[in-house]
């Protein structure tokens, strides 16, 4: 078997962005002039400091988005990329677009680059479709005769031949997508990268784009797909890797990679504390403290019994009264799949009777009853808003736990059972009359 | 094994890396992009004058109407000298290349951060984003430019002889405007300073050339350090191949073609410096 060549290589790839000064988008009149009187000296020094603080890591005005990072891709892989916001994952793509330069390392790409991150940029709204669909071509790289061979089956495609000779100012915002999306999707790129958390539009749009997606990967072209997604994740791609804090935390086949990412960095014990976490300021006058999961004796603890009830409690202090506050809890599988959502004013009397939380420190506590979850690692979520208002705090995957299996409803049978669920249902075995 | 071989006809390879300090131009990639400048143009041009009354009429009235004010308020009150030729000629002749280096870099200095969600997104040769408004004024020259063969025919006038150097001329003219459009682009993209200043810059450079006033009320031992301003070896161009004077103005040519190859060549190498940067700071 002939292994199929390399479409991406990347080698201790690296990217560092200035913050503070140069983050503030424009300098001063008086910094213009002191760099113009001073330009050669000052440029000097920059670029001394920059190697030092290349060689040392970190500096007080700088931040490394990407650090060292290798892989290759070989040609019709379908890769996954994924990580928390801030992981690296945007600025790897735009590193292989492109877009900006590395600070360090290097990467190869072999074939045509083509990206469903920039749909519809370079839309002019004062000109028709017909003529955007020429300027965005090429600005994705197309050449003319390309587009014009190309042209009625983008306008086809994107639905909106009656209005392709007037200017897409009056356009929907549909049509205005679809347009777009028909240009970038007819680019034919050797390499896709796609980065759904960028991508605009509605879920209509979005499913169209994952549907693009997979054409492109089962035509044995190669894809990078960054996405929140894990499902999506899950669904198209063979293999992921997983970036934390700008490295390369983990590649792996894209199960396992997914089971890491919903389950890594927190807490094992059974409690996540938030005490010193300096994105908790920004949830003010809401202030989370600790989240826990207690088992049926009350001990905090990380492993719980399917045949037994537990309790999660979600400690928070107000440092104002809140009106409409609603603190609550989601429960997803390590795959990501969602189990449920459940909130400490569901229940209507619960809800008339807090209109308004004082001030102070709470415990909002629910019980999982005995017989629910399948044996499995399982990802809590909290979240605090007042509905329609504002959200407060959410933290997506604040805590994982285990649940074990003894003593569930078929356990006498040892095989695992299939599904996050295994409910002890009530079943009656009759005799059928004849 | 045949089909395969015949399915993989070499991709393109790119190698993506930091680069350190001064880069080459690569005028290769800019030359690979020429469609794209094409449409960039193309698309300066027919935005322009989108969704006004007047339309394409504006690339005319603009340089006459302002003709007509300096030849009521120059040529006939304040009496400024223009030679033999009529004064409304001698402005107007200068002002054509003048309005295409305003407009260039007005227009090239912002650019690349009115095109930011451009820069941002895509890649392809920044320079593309300067040089397109730059080429795009040519159309209103084109057009401004009839106007004057229609005012030459008016006052009886034709071209001389040496009206085949005109090109060459204007050439300075796009050379000038866009060595300084890339600066002002690539040093706005940092300091938004620069939009303040190129209001100021082009009211300056406007007196410190001949437009409204002849070059003979500079005194003789200035007028080397003055043609250092390329826009004087132009209009002083423009106006020798068009309307015709003793002898070419060599002695001012020469010093502002020098000027201008040094602005486009330091204004090429600048960009290229700062582009790596572009994304991120803009």
């Amino acid at each position: 078997m002939t292994m199929d060549p390399i479409a991406v290589r990347a080698e201790s790839l690296g990217k560092q962005y200035r913050i503070g000064r140069s983050q503030a988008g424009y300098r001063t009149l008086r910094d213009s002039l002191v760099e113009a009187g001073a330009g050669s000296i000052r440029r000097l020094s920059s670029l001394v400091h920059r190697r030092s603080s290349a060689v040392d890591g970190a500096s007080s005005d700088t931040i490394w988005a990407l650090r060292d990072l290798s892989f290759e891709i070989r040609a019709g892989q379908v890769v996954g990329i994924i990580g928390r916001n801030g992981a690296g994952k945007s600025t790897l793509l735009k590193l292989l677009s492109r877009i900006t330069e590395p600070t360090e390392g290097e990467a190869e790409i072999r074939g045509r680059v083509g990206s469903l991150l920039e749909v519809g940029t370079g839309f002019h709204p004062e000109l028709t479709g017909r003529e955007n669909i020429y300027l965005n071509g090429a600005i994705l790289g197309m050449k003319r005769l390309e587009i014009d061979r190309k042209f009625d089956e983008i306008v086809s495609f994107s639905e909106v031949e009656k209005f392709i000779d007037t200017p897409v100012k009056h356009y929907s915002s549909g049509m205005y997508l679809r347009l777009a999306f028909a240009v970038a999707a007819h680019l034919e790129p050797e390499i896709l990268l796609v980065d759904e958390v960028l991508a605009v539009g509605d879920a209509e749009f979005q499913r169209k784009c994952l549907g693009k997606m997979s054409d492109v990967a089962q035509t044995g072209r190669t894809v990078l797909f960054v996405s929140h997604n894990m499902s999506a994740i899950l669904r198209l791609t063979e293999e992921t890797l997983v970036l934390e804090l700008g490295r390369l935390a983990l590649r792996a086949p894209s199960a396992a990679a997914v089971d890491y990412y919903m389950t890594s960095g927190m807490a094992q014990e059974g409690e996540r504390i938030w005490e010193g976490d300096p994105r908790v300021s920004a949830a003010a006058p809401f202030r989370p403290v600790a989240l826990r999961v207690r088992d049926a004796q009350e001990r905090v603890s990380a492993q719980v019994a399917s045949a037994a009830s537990c309790a999660v409690e979600f400690e928070y202090a107000l440092d104002a009264d809140v009106t409409g506050l609603r603190v609550g809890l989601y429960l997803m599988t390590s795959q990501g799949e969602p189990l449920f959502a459940s909130f400490d004013t569901d229940n209507r009397r619960s809800f008339e009777q807090h209109t308004v939380r004082r001030a102070g420190r709470y415990i909002s506590r629910c019980r999982i009853p005995a017989d629910l979850l399948n044996e499995g690692r399982f990802v809590l979520g909290v979240n605090a808003s007042s509905f329609r208002i504002r959200s407060y705090f959410t933290e997506e995957h604040a805590l994982t736990f285990t649940v074990d299996g003894t003593g569930a409803p078929g356990s006498q049978w040892p095989e695992t059972r299939v599904g996050p669920l295994r409910p002890a249902l009530e079943w009656a075995i009759l005799e059928a009359s004849r | 094994m045949n089909s395969m071989q015949i399915s993989t006809a070499a991709p393109q390879r790119t190698l993506i890396r930091p680069s350190r300090g001064w880069v080459g131009l690569n005028l290769g990639e800019l030359w690979h992009y020429r469609e794209l400048i094409y449409f960039l143009v193309w698309r300066d041009v027919k935005v322009r004058y989108k969704q006004t009354v007047l339309g394409a009429a504006w690339a005319i009235l603009q340089p006459f109407l302002t003709m007509v004010v300096f030849s009521v308020f120059f040529g006939e009150l304040a009496g400024m000298p223009s030679g033999d030729v009529p004064y409304p000629i001698f402005s107007y002749t200068a002002l054509l290349p003048w309005q295409l280096l305003e407009g260039g870099i007005s227009k090239a200095g912002g650019s690349l951060v009115s095109s930011r969600n451009l820069v941002t997104k895509v890649y392809f040769p920044r320079m593309s984003v300067p040089l397109a408004p730059v080429v795009a004024g040519l159309v209103d020259f084109a057009l401004a430019f009839v106007v004057l063969l229609l005012m030459m025919v008016y006052y009886g006038m034709r071209p001389t002889s040496a009206v085949w150097t005109l090109p060459l001329f204007l050439l300075l003219a796009l050379v000038t405007a866009l060595g300084a459009g890339l600066w002002l682009a690539a040093l706005n993209v940092s300091y938004r300073d620069v939009g303040h200043v190129i209001p100021f810059l082009v009211r300056v450079w406007f007196f410190l050339t001949p437009i409204t006033y002849a070059i003979s009320i500079v005194p003789p031992g200035y007028r080397f350090v003055y043609a250092l301003n390329p826009m004087v070896g132009v209009v002083e161009g423009f106006r020798w191949a068009m309307l015709g004077s003793a002898a070419p103005p060599l002695a001012l040519i020469l010093p502002s073609v020098g000027v201008a190859a040094l602005l486009l060549a330091s204004g090429a190498m600048y960009f290229r410096r700062m582009e790596r940067t572009f994304a991120d700071v803009v």
